[in-house]
């Protein structure tokens, strides 16, 4: 393979690894934080339980997530040498007040949170908690600032072959970002809420604490069903700005070879990329107008009028996603929200009905669906981002040219090699914890007794 | 003054605080294996940067970003010229914290070993590389017209830049010894301080011969002719003043003091390369200096308003972990498990 396929799978395996990590961080922080809220207000010990046990699956995370983090960073300049040089102007400032405003508080406050049980006042000790999670969602919120722009480049100018800062502002309020930012972290609070819920779940399937899993599992079940209503709506929003910024990804998402007049939605298509067709297709008359222009009967382009459009503007190429990949991906995470939001309200309506803690069905559904939520966010962000290929920076800069010219295909070679040996043993290591203390149930405490999360 | 330059003595800054910091936290890793008597000793030994380690790793992911922002080209030459040694570094910070964070959750002894191997290579590797990084960069690389290095990757392992690794190696253990020092009690405590004192010595040679061979390898002395000047001079005796202070046990003064030669020995390396950023040894045309490595004005401002703003008020709050844990570890600390 050559450096830049190589680079391109490096890229991709270890993006996607951070963000096994990363949703789970975005909810979990906070609902940590709630529980620990709670503890603080009543006084009632099975929070502090709770907050206990909860907190310790999330530092494990939190620890894959940071040291996944690091790689990234470093990436861009070792893989993408003329990307980094392309972009800096631009890109290098969000990634520096990512730093400056969210890892230090994230990093300072965890390890006072952490080891502070025993020296902080209650109220400032709850305090580090909710800067931790405050300070996990903003670092979210600078690094889509920095992908929004890749996606829909705005307030930059080109100078000598570089995008040059040119208005702060625009990029601060791109409304790519205004969109991909609140799905992004509402995905999040799924995959922390379901987390949470599953967990809960399991352990009033293993009888362990019954009573007290039943209160996490309410506040996770209201989390969660707020959350993934909002994921729909927003993603609804995202897709009616696809259509504008990038009609081609959009039309890759559907498997639309050809403009229409109202629009279909499909709901299962085999395609088949090099004729340019689709087989066995089955599609929704004018369904694909509303979801995209909320309107019965306007016309959504297809990939082969936007292929010519393309060549007309950047001269002869192929500029057509991967559209089978696009296509199903955007459908598994289409159809997971939707059976998100079924089973956190179902698990609403039991908790009405006063049978939550009975229905064994309910909570063995709800530990699967932990997996699920990890599927969901991959499946999102394969959507946006080979959806947008084979540009890296959309219509500015071609991902081929975004590559280090100067790394040999061997040195890629063996930091694959390397990070999918370290990732490996890592994930093995984080899901054995993750399953060792999750079965031990919530540590037992004593009143007026306080010990620190754990010691080195 | 020029932005550019502003943000050269910033990112030196963001440079000098991560050496500073974790370069005790390495020397705390390196040492861990060998002051320790047993079980309780490690766990004490690693507690004593318990809340620090990560947060003092933040400064190098804020020197990268900020060195993204502001020298798009002196980030894009360097990651990419010095792939493999950044990749192990990468390798080695990961399995450092992983080390730290889940060594005490399993009881298996062959779980903490390898925790302890992760630890001990985790701080050894990086703090050697990054000697070695940094020597290259003042002994200037092959870079090319484009900007791109041009060089084979053994080069960078040179005998020169090797004896930049241990040196910052073994200056990054005494700084951790003195720092064990200052959070150990009891026995612990007086192991560290014998480590110390005998580290004093062979540190100082190598430190010195380092020192003059830069004559003759590196850009550096271009700049400062024969006689150092006031800063390596502060540098330098500093580095002497840590011997008087340990003999005296002033060990919070000899902390300062090998705080202060990391400072002073990293300003130095700073200074001799100002305004070059990553000389060539092809061409002096093709030397990215602040100037034509950097970003726009725009971004430049931007990013000086911000660091303005944040770096004091993010002193304040690590200033405060570290008042907040002041006390040293016990062994009575320790959980008997
Ligand atoms: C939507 C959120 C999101 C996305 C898309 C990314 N990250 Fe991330 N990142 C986080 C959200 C996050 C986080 C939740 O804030 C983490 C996880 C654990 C943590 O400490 O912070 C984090 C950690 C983290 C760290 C370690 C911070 C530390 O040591 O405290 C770095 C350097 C990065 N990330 C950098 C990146 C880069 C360069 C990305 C682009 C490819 C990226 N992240 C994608
Ligand atoms: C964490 C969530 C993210 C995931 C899971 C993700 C996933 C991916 C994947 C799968 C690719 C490969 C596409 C392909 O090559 O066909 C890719 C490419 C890329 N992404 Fe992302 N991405 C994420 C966030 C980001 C962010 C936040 C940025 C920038 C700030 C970014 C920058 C890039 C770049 C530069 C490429 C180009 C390399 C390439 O095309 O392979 N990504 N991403
Ligand atoms: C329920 C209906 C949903 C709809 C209509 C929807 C729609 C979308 C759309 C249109 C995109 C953007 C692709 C692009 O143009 O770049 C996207 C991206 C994404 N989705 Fe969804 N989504 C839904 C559910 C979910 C769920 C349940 C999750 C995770 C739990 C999720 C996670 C993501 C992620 C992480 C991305 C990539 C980042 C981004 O571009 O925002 N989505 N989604």
């Amino acid at each position: 393979m050559e450096a830049l396929e190589l680079a391109r799978w490096q890229f991709g395996i270890t993006t996607v690894y951070h963000f096994i990590f990363v949703p789970l961080t975005l909810g979990l922080s906070i609902l940590v934080a709630i529980l620990q809220t709670f503890y603080y207000k009543t006084g009632d010990l099975h929070y502090k339980r709770l907050t206990k046990y909860f907190g310790k699956l999330f530092v494990i995370i939190f620890t894959l997530g940071i040291v996944t983090g690091i790689v990234q960073e470093f990436q861009f300049g070792m893989n993408w040498s003329e990307y980094s040089r392309f972009v800096g102007d631009i890109f290098g400032i969000p990634l520096a007040i990512e730093a400056l405003t969210a890892f230090f508080i994230e990093s300072t406050f965890l390890g006072l949170w952490i080891f502070g049980w025993t020296r902080l006042s209650k109220p400032v000790h709850l305090a580090c908690i909710w800067l931790v999670a405050i300070a996990s969602n903003l670092s979210a919120v600078w690094i889509l600032m920095a992908n929004s722009w890749m996606q829909v480049p705005v307030g930059y100018e080109l100078v000598g072959g570089r995008a040059e800062l040119a208005d702060f502002v625009a990029i601060l309020m791109n409304e790519r970002l205004l969109v991909q930012m609140p799905h992004t972290i509402l995905g999040g609070f799924i995959t922390g809420g379901m987390f949470v819920l599953g967990m809960s779940g399991w352990m009033i399937l293993r009888n362990k604490d019954p009573e007290i899993f039943l209160k996490s599992a309410k506040i996770a079940l209201v989390f969660t069903a707020v959350a993934s209503l909002l994921t729909a709506t927003t993603g609804h929003d995202q897709a009616q700005d696809t259509v504008q910024s990038q009609p081609m990804k959009m039309a890759a998402m559907e498997g639309l070879w050809d403009t229409e007049e109202p629009a279909s939605f499909s709901l299962f298509a085999i395609i088949d990329q090099e004729e340019r067709t689709s087989k066995r297709e089955i599609r929704l008359p004018y369904m694909l107008s509303v979801l995209a222009h909320n309107n019965l009967t306007a016309e959504v382009r297809g990939l082969n009028e936007l292929q010519a459009e393309m060549e007309e503007k950047h001269g002869p190429g192929d500029y057509m996603p991967p559209v089978a990949i696009i296509y199903w991906s955007f459908r598994i995470m289409v159809g997971l929200g939707m059976i998100f939001i079924f089973v956190s309200f179902y698990g609403l309506w039991l908790w009405w009905k006063n049978k939550l803690g009975t229905r064994n069905r309910f909570h063995k559904v709800a530990v699967s669906m932990i997996f699920f939520t990890f599927v969901a966010n991959t499946a999102g962000w394969i959507v946006a981002e080979m959806g947008r290929q084979p540009w890296v920076v959309y219509e500015l800069l071609l991902t081929a040219d975004g590559v280090s010219p100067s790394v040999y295909s061997s040195s890629i070679w063996i930091s694959m090699a390397a990070f999918g040996l370290v990732y490996g043993l890592l994930a093995a290591a984080a899901f054995y914890l993750v399953w060792y203390f999750g079965k031990q149930g919530a540590p037992e405490e004593t009143e007026g007794v306080e010990k620190n999360l754990h010691t080195y | 003054m020029d932005l550019q330059i502003i943000w050269f003595v910033l990112i030196a800054v963001l440079f000098i605080g991560y050496f500073f910091l974790e370069g005790f936290d390495f020397g705390v890793g390196i040492l861990m294996p060998f002051v320790s008597k047993d079980e309780t000793d490690r766990r004490v030994t690693i507690n004593t940067i318990g809340p620090f380690w990560d947060a003092n790793e933040v400064w190098l992911i804020t020197a990268g970003g900020a060195m993204f922002a502001a020298f798009p080209h002196w980030y894009a030459t360097l990651f990419s010229g010095f792939y493999l040694p950044l990749l192990l570094i990468l390798l080695a910070l990961i399995v450092r914290a992983v080390g730290f964070e889940f060594r005490s959750k399993l009881h298996h002894t062959w779980w903490r070993k390898t925790a302890d191997h992760f630890i001990f290579w985790g701080s050894a590797v990086p703090a050697f590389l990054w000697g070695v990084a940094f020597t290259n960069i003042v002994m200037g690389l092959p870079i090319g017209s484009d900007m791109n290095f041009t060089g084979a990757l053994l080069e960078l392992l040179n005998p020169y830049a090797l004896l930049g690794g241990v040196a910052s190696l073994l200056l990054f253990t005494l700084h951790g010894a003195i720092f064990l020092s200052l959070r150990t009690t009891d026995e612990l405590c007086e192991r560290v301080e014998k480590v110390a004192k005998w580290l004093w010595l062979p540190v100082g040679i190598v430190l010195l011969i380092f020192a003059v061979s830069g004559y003759r390898y590196t850009v550096l002395f271009d700049e400062f002719g024969i006689i150092p000047g006031t800063l390596p001079m502060i540098a330098i005796v500093s580095f002497v003043a840590v011997y008087l202070f340990i003999r005296i046990n002033r060990n919070g003064w000899a902390f300062a003091a090998t705080g202060s030669t990391i400072v002073f020995g990293s300003i130095v390396v700073f200074q001799g390369l100002f305004p070059l950023v990553m000389p060539s040894t092809i061409s002096e045309e093709y030397h990215l200096t602040i100037y034509n490595a950097s970003s726009s004005d725009l971004t430049l401002t931007i990013m000086s308003v911000l660091a303005l703003i944040f770096i004091p008020i993010i002193l304040a709050y690590q200033g405060w972990s570290y008042w907040v844990f002041k006390e040293r570890v016990t062994r009575d600390a320790i959980p008997k498990d």
